[in-house]
């Protein structure tokens, strides 16, 4: 049972985290998409009707990955080209994206999806108690992983990490020394969009093999929380997501016990446990100015 | 020169988009609360109006407006219809029953029919709902009849009284075979959030429930109980494929039969109001195949579906004891349906607190 | 080949006036293109959008019931979003207004007079702005991130709305629906010309509150300080503005009017608290408020533009079978031309041929 709630923990976090590492790169270079939500469902849409035209998953997670990052070209080239408010732009960008995903989904619904499947290892799969949990899980949940380690990698210990940050925190300097601002902010948005869509493809592969109109349901907007959430740090996304989704799912948990606390309220603990937390991981002013890249959602253009 | 413009610019429109469905005899009309691809609730009622139009051919002229919000979007659109030439409105959803009473007052030539509601303010306004609680003590029978654990997990919506009387129905189906069944409620506080069906489904399994049934509308539980190897009722459609080897039943909402029916009525001019809450004997509740259980379950299951299909039997019959001790109904007494409609306690043996 | 921006001298007054202009031509057309692909006549689809609902007196007034929230929302936010206070928590401080203004017809219904409906209005600006002092007070106390905060405590205010309605406020005589009891007549909002339809004066709200905003930032010092604590921190806090009081400022005007919407709705166009009270108007407002260019008056225009094309997109579902997502993804597509036109107020767009481009980088790059 220990193992099934973690796993299911697991499962909850991970297209949490996927949105979410890609969103901190991209609010690292400087750049704020609200447009996640709308991002992820694309991905989900395309993941689910591409997996369903070839019978592979895979694919569909290819192609989720592609639409992703094409999607938010458009955030990029709005918001980068032509310099329009990034807040007002990426919630443009949820609004097309919940709308043409339901477009492009109206024959898909009501039909079963492709599953992707668990990974097995003989032996240490079958190991008690924390085989599933560890060598037991879809391949994307071991993605997540990847992916944030490399990011990690990536921001803190290369040079081209470095240049990204160094863009978020001053664009003006940056391309006082030569970056080029705009190309960089423009691949970081589409690694934030290509995530994204990773993400979206986990829902409608993994999570719940389906699809349905709005299957993100607001996960979008909590990968931006936490980002935040994480005071732009890789680990602590990793940290956040699972927190998120261990009070999402202890919910449920409680409530099967039948405590008998009215379920609005349970329901309502993870936002209220993200506020709580966000509080006391900003009261630290030092600690999240160092962080907060300071030209996050600042326009950028080049003097020439 | 403005107002000339546009006003000319609308009669050409009227002319040339006015004339297309002329033929057609009577326009019928839908409110739906979700999107029809919900593949659940408002869905259902999309199969309706495609029942009726493939009964009535050209006869019949359909529109229907999806995901209308319940508040102030929901009179707009029930009056727009009934502005639009539409002879009768199918509002769809609880919440449209004060916004459908009040156009309806407007427009008395028009016939309203409203879903799941209990207002007749007019005399051209009619309700209608279905006795799904039948198929939920259908699903307890089983259950309790398949179940090992001897405990099923009830993944519901909303405490309103249909989800109330369907989780009450649904025990009163298992202790009628298994007296010390028990039943584990999570409220997922939404209609309609795949995902968060999902988490509901594996925290119940995971606390050791080997039935899922769910007052939910995505087969996202379907899919888990698939998964975990445990069975699964669907809810309001026919979720088999989502689950060939885990469905027992499905309890599918078939709105069609009432829909051809009134339609008809007012085609005949026959049409009055009425409140009709049609059940199994009416057909507008019908039981998916019985599937993945013991022959022994599944004649169980047809032997009380016919029983209540007859009407011969009642799913609330006492002796029945509520949740806090306290004697509901009598050996042999049948609950009211006024009672029923404002269901607002459990059972005894439900593993729950109801909000209050 | 590539764009460049050439920042102008000075604010385009040419396109300012007519960048709106030239937004909507592009969104009808690529409207069209959209509902050609979708095998619809694109020139009926569009009249179905925009002309349609103009063409009788109720869809008037339905036009205005739709727009009122959307405009007390935005101009509210309009003030936040200048002097960069990120409130994307309008949503709920429409719901906290809603539920405190409903306490005297919910809690008291044997309380009716003609105070009834001012002291409403005035206790649900109150929770608005409470609610929205909330991300206010995070923000300035413990720096916290108001985008965050505010949405968070959307999802909060749903769940309790939610938890009211069901519980300590339920309808005694509703058979125990979700709902409030129905309010009394003297605590409706009476409608402004009930002969001809049901445009409440929640819509007289909206249009003084813009007007009075747009005074505000136009002509008083006030106004001056949100823009200036806007533009450039630093520069306020040297002309002696106080940053933490303009967040408090903001997030309160905000809460406030969305309150004051939130009631508004309620009282007027519902006539009970229910589970559901708001479409999402506190998201859409946002977009209302980009779309008015965070110019209250433009935000009137804006919030009329966008009931439309919701009204439209109702009366293309029903006339010739458009679904409802070409309503979202059409305002998305309007917002996006919308903001990218803005650019040529400030900007002019200059095409560079590929060549050039690497020459510029190559120099760039030296």
């Amino acid at each position: 049972m220990f193992e099934g709630i973690l796993i299911t923990i697991a499962t909850a976090a991970t297209p949490l985290l996927i949105a979410s590492v890609g969103e901190l790169v991209v609010e690292r270079s400087g750049v704020l998409n609200l447009g996640v939500e709308g991002m992820m469902v694309m991905g989900a849409v395309t993941g689910f009707g591409v997996a369903l035209a070839t019978g592979s998953p895979w694919l569909g997670v290819l192609a989720a990955i592609i639409v992703g990052a094409l999607f938010s070209l458009l955030f990029g080239f709005l918001t980068l080209t032509l310099v329009t408010n990034q807040v007002a732009t990426g919630l443009a960008l949820t609004l097309l994206g919940l709308g043409l995903s339901g477009m492009l989904g109206e024959s898909f619904v009501g039909q079963p999806g492709v599953k992707m499947d668990y990974i097995y290892i003989p032996v240490l799969t079958d190991l008690p108690l924390v085989g599933k949990l560890f060598f037991g899980q879809d391949p994307l949940f071991y993605v997540s992983l990847l992916l944030t380690a490399g990011v990690a990698y990536f921001l803190f210990r290369t040079r081209a990490g470095l240049t990204l940050r160094s863009i978020g925190d001053n664009h003006t300097s940056a391309h006082a020394l030569g970056i080029n601002v705009i190309g960089i902010r423009y691949l970081a948005v589409m690694f934030g969009g290509a995530c994204a869509g990773l993400a979206g493809a986990y829902l409608s592969l993994v999570y719940t093999p389906q699809w349905i109109e709005n299957m993100t349901a607001g996960r979008g907007w909590i990968a931006l929380a936490l980002v935040v959430f994480a005071s732009w740090r890789p680990w602590r996304v990793l940290a956040g997501a699972y927190l998120f989704g261990a009070v999402s799912i202890g919910q449920l948990h409680a409530q099967a016990l039948g405590i008998g606390v009215p379920s609005q309220l349970l329901s309502s603990l993870p936002y209220l446990a993200t506020i709580v937390v966000l509080v006391l991981i900003s009261r630290n002013r030092r600690l999240t100015m160092v962080n907060t890249p300071a030209s996050l959602g600042r326009p950028f253009v080049p003097d020439r | 020169m403005k107002k000339t413009i546009l006003s000319l610019a609308a009669a050409a429109a009227v002319m040339s988009f006015g004339t297309m469905a002329a033929e057609a005899k009577v326009k019928a009309c839908w409110v739906y609360v979700g999107p029809i691809g919900d593949f659940g609730y408002s869905y259902q009622h999309h199969q309706g109006l495609l029942q009726a139009k493939e009964k009535f051919g050209d006869e019949l002229e359909t529109a229907y407006l999806e995901s209308v919000p319940e508040g102030a979007d929901a009179e707009r659109a029930i009056e727009r219809f009934a502005r639009s030439g539409c002879n009768i409105i199918f509002a769809t959803s609880f919440g449209f029953m004060d916004p459908t009473n009040k156009v309806a007052g407007k427009f008395p030539d028009v016939k309203f029919e409203h879903a799941t509601g209990y207002k007749r303010e007019h005399p051209n306004v009619a309700t209608y709902n279905s006795k799904f609680h039948e198929g939920r003590y259908v699903q307890g029978v089983i259950a309790a009849k398949e179940s090992k654990a001897g405990v099923a997990g009830y993944i519901a919506s909303f405490p309103i009284p249909e989800v109330v009387m369907g989780i009450n129905a649904f025990m009163l189906g298992a202790q009628s075979v298994n007296p010390d069944f028990k039943v584990k409620v999570v409220w997922a506080n939404t209609w309609f959030d795949a995902g968060k069906e999902a988490d509901a489904a594996k925290a119940l399994i995971d606390q050791g429930v080997d039935i899922i049934t769910q007052h939910t509308d995505s087969t996202a539980p379907m899919q888990v109980a698939t998964e975990r190897g445990i069975k699964a009722f669907g809810q309001a459609s026919d979720m088999i494929k989502f689950g060939p080897t885990t469905q027992l039943t499905s309890i599918v909402d078939d709105w069609g039969p009432y829909y051809i029916e009134r339609i008809q009525e007012v085609v005949d001019g026959t049409w009055k109001q009425s409140d009709i809450w049609g059940g199994m004997k009416e057909g507008h509740v019908v039981m998916a195949a019985y599937a993945n259980m013991s022959d022994e379950a599944k004649k169980l299951a047809e032997e009380t579906e016919a029983k209540i299909k007859s009407g011969a039997f009642n799913p609330f019959t006492g002796p029945v004891t509520k949740q806090d001790g306290t004697e509901w109904l009598k050996a042999g007494e049948v609950a009211e349906d006024g009672v029923l409609l404002g269901m607002n306690f459990y059972v005894k043996g439900v593993d729950d607190k109801l909000p209050q | 080949m590539r764009i460049e921006l050439v920042k102008r001298p000075e604010r385009s007054q040419l396109f300012a006036a007519f960048s709106p202009f030239i937004a909507l031509g592009l969104t009808l057309i690529a409207g069209a293109i959209m509902f050609t692909v979708l095998g619809k006549d694109p020139v009926e689809a569009l009249y179905y959008y925009f002309i349609d609902p103009l063409r009788e007196v109720w869809s008037l007034h339905e036009l205005a019931v739709k727009a009122a929230p959307l405009i007390l929302i935005a101009v509210g936010l309009s003030i936040c979003f200048l002097s960069n206070n990120w409130n994307i928590g309008a949503e709920g401080q429409f719901i906290m207004g809603a539920i405190a203004g409903s306490i005297l017809p919910v809690m008291f219904p044997e309380f009716q007079s003609w105070i009834v409906l001012p002291l409403m209005l005035l206790m649900g600006i109150a929770g608005g702005a409470a609610y929205g002092a909330i991300p206010a007070y995070l923000k300035v106390r413990f720096n916290t991130n108001e985008i965050l905060t505010s949405l968070m405590l959307v999802y909060v205010a749903q769940l309790f709305l939610d938890w009211m309605v069901r519980g300590p406020w339920r309808n005694p005589e509703g058979m125990n629906f979700p709902e409030t009891r129905t309010f009394s007549p003297s605590a409706v909002l009476p409608e402004i010309w009930s002969a001809s339809g049901r445009a409440n004066w929640g819509f007289v709200f909206a249009i003084v509150a813009a007007v009075a905003l747009w005074f505000m930032l136009s002509r008083t010092l006030r106004g001056f300080e949100v823009q200036v604590l806007g533009q450039s921190p630093r520069a306020g806090k040297f002309a002696g503005f106080s940053q933490s009081r303009m967040v408090f400022f903001a997030f309160l005007v905000a809460g406030g009017l969305a309150g004051l919407a939130g009631i508004s709705e309620v009282s007027g166009a519902i006539g009970q608290l229910r589970p559901t009270i708001s479409p999402g108007y506190g998201f859409a407002a946002i977009i209302v408020a980009f779309l008015g260019r965070l110019n209250p008056l433009g935000i009137i225009a804006a919030g009329l533009v966008l009931a439309l094309s919701y009204l439209g997109g109702e009366a293309a579902q029903i006339s010739i079978g458009v679904s409802d997502k070409v309503v979202r993804a059409f305002q998305g597509m309007l917002l996006f031309f919308v903001l990218a036109c803005d650019t040529l107020i400030l900007y002019r767009v200059r095409f560079v041929g590929s060549s050039a481009a690497k020459t510029v980088e190559a120099t760039q790059n030296v």
